[in-house]
């Protein structure tokens, strides 16, 4: 027998939820970047008071709970309601809304930080409020986004270790069944450490090629 | 011959301070006016008052015989101020040049001249090039076409935004003091592409603290003060033999 065995079935057990894991990570993020970035837009263009208020509401709403709590809330709170969502579908909307409002305050800071003057020359050249936002706005403030919505991105790989607690497969979900079984309790949660290391240093180094692509605006 | 712009009982407070408190005046076509007057007069206020970028008080701002931004009250309505969305094909006849050229960082040169020719007047991509680079070459800024607007001194910044804003194809060009922001050895080169225009015979509202530019290449001159117009007149009168007690101060002032 080789040494390196109990690792290896280790490593190919906590890979059954890497797959999961990688799901859950880009579909809440798509959700919450979408999501974020339109009630970005809103917030920051939109005359309605109501609206802000209620953007304010639901921002401070997500960020200020724990995510557990909002995944216990979509999986477990609505089941009992009668609306059933699978451990999937309540760990990627739980998270994507948690998301939405992270991000939406990473883009609102984003256009906040663009002069007034860009507009100004945008709206005297004869452009629409719209044709403002989309072409002149919106491209700086994605410029001066990015670094935090790559930490985000980051953040969000990490965060997706608590889906776990509403059943969802995902790596810390196999590495704590693992545990309960094999007793290997070192062994497989540094195994669970690398294989998130190994998933977030391409994710941060595609982040980074962006902000090289796209540089930063001065 | 009508006047090209005509603008009558321009008034505009803010809160409690009104800064414009009744200001009358035309502009007829291929007419240059400089806009003198002590910072705080109230002449920048006016200037952007004229797209709407700050909205009259009260007022009737006349382009071409077009009431600019505000829709006639019909049938018992009143009279309503535009949102920048129907302002937008009328802040398209005027072109804009900003003390601090306000070029947008993530577009290059040409694309900063080209691109309200391609989203506004909908030209064709080859069109909307051919344009920029005529324009920028009427600013001596071909050879830059392809640079960010970061890497530009900003008297090359300010030629680009009047290129900019002469893409356009304006009824009237619009500058608020585009020299003020600028290192004094830059003011030149701006000043001549601003001369070259008006020698193109453009018509022209420019605020400026340049007074002897204003004598020499603005036909009129209005001496704003307190928010009214304290003198108007043909500019080499009103710069070397002001009538007014206060334009008299002013000049002397800043000739110190």
């Amino acid at each position: 027998m080789n040494s390196l065995d109990p690792f290896l079935i280790i490593l190919q057990g906590l890979l059954r939820g890497a797959g999961i894991t990688a799901v859950v990570t880009f579909s809440a993020l798509a959700l919450g970047l979408a999501l974020g970035f339109a009630l970005s837009l809103f917030r920051q263009f939109s005359p309605s008071k109501l609206l802000h208020g209620l953007i304010d509401v639901y921002v401070e709403f997500f960020r200020n709970i724990p995510a557990l709590s909002h995944l216990f809330i979509l999986y477990f709170g609505l089941a009992s309601l009668g609306f059933r969502l699978s451990s999937m579908g309540a760990a990627i909307l739980g998270l994507g809304l948690i998301g939405a409002a992270v991000t939406c305050d990473i883009f609102r800071s984003g256009f906040k930080s663009l002069s007034p003057g860009q507009t100004e020359a945008a709206l005297a050249t004869g452009f629409t409020p719209l044709q403002t936002i989309f072409t002149i706005l919106t491209p700086q403030a994605m410029r001066i986004a990015l670094p935090s919505l790559g930490n985000f991105a980051v953040q969000l790989l990490k965060d997706t270790s608590v889906v776990s607690a509403i059943a969802a497969p995902e790596i810390m979900f196999y590495a704590r069944s693992m545990v309960t079984s094999s007793f290997q309790t070192t062994l497989i949660y540094a195994t669970a450490a690398g294989l998130y290391l190994v998933m977030s240093l391409p994710l941060m180094q595609a982040v980074r090629m962006l902000e090289i692509r796209y540089g930063r605006v001065k | 011959m009508t006047a090209l712009l005509s603008v009558t009982g321009l008034r505009k407070s803010y809160g409690s301070v009104e800064v414009l408190k009744g200001i009358d005046f035309e502009v007829k076509a291929g007419e240059k006016i400089a806009l003198i007057g002590p910072s705080g007069s109230g002449k920048s206020t006016c200037l952007r008052c004229m797209n709407f970028l700050e909205k009259p008080s009260a007022g009737d701002i006349r382009l071409d015989g077009e009431r600019v931004g505000v829709r006639p009250g019909g049938r018992g309505d009143s009279e309503r101020i535009m949102s920048d969305r129907q302002l937008a094909p009328q802040r398209a006849q005027m072109g804009m040049v900003f003390q601090l050229f306000h070029l947008w960082p993530h577009l290059s040169v040409l694309e900063n001249v080209a691109i309200a020719a391609r989203k506004v007047r909908r030209l064709s991509a080859v069109e909307a090039r051919d344009l920029a680079m005529e324009m920028l070459a009427k600013v001596h800024m071909s050879h830059r076409a392809s640079a960010s607007p970061l890497e530009l001194s900003g008297g090359q910044q300010q030629r680009v935004a009047i290129a900019r804003a002469l893409s356009q194809k304006p009824k009237l060009m619009l500058f608020d003091e585009p020299t003020s922001a600028l290192d004094p050895e830059l003011v030149h080169e701006v000043l001549k592409v601003i001369e070259e225009l008006a020698a193109e015979g453009r018509t022209m509202l420019l605020v400026t603290h340049e007074i002897a530019f204003a004598r020499d290449v603005a036909d009129r001159v209005m001496f704003l003060d307190g928010g009214v117009i304290v003198e108007e007149g043909l500019a080499r009168d009103v710069i070397t033999t002001p009538r007014e007690p206060r334009t008299q101060a002013f000049l002397k002032q800043i000739r110190h």
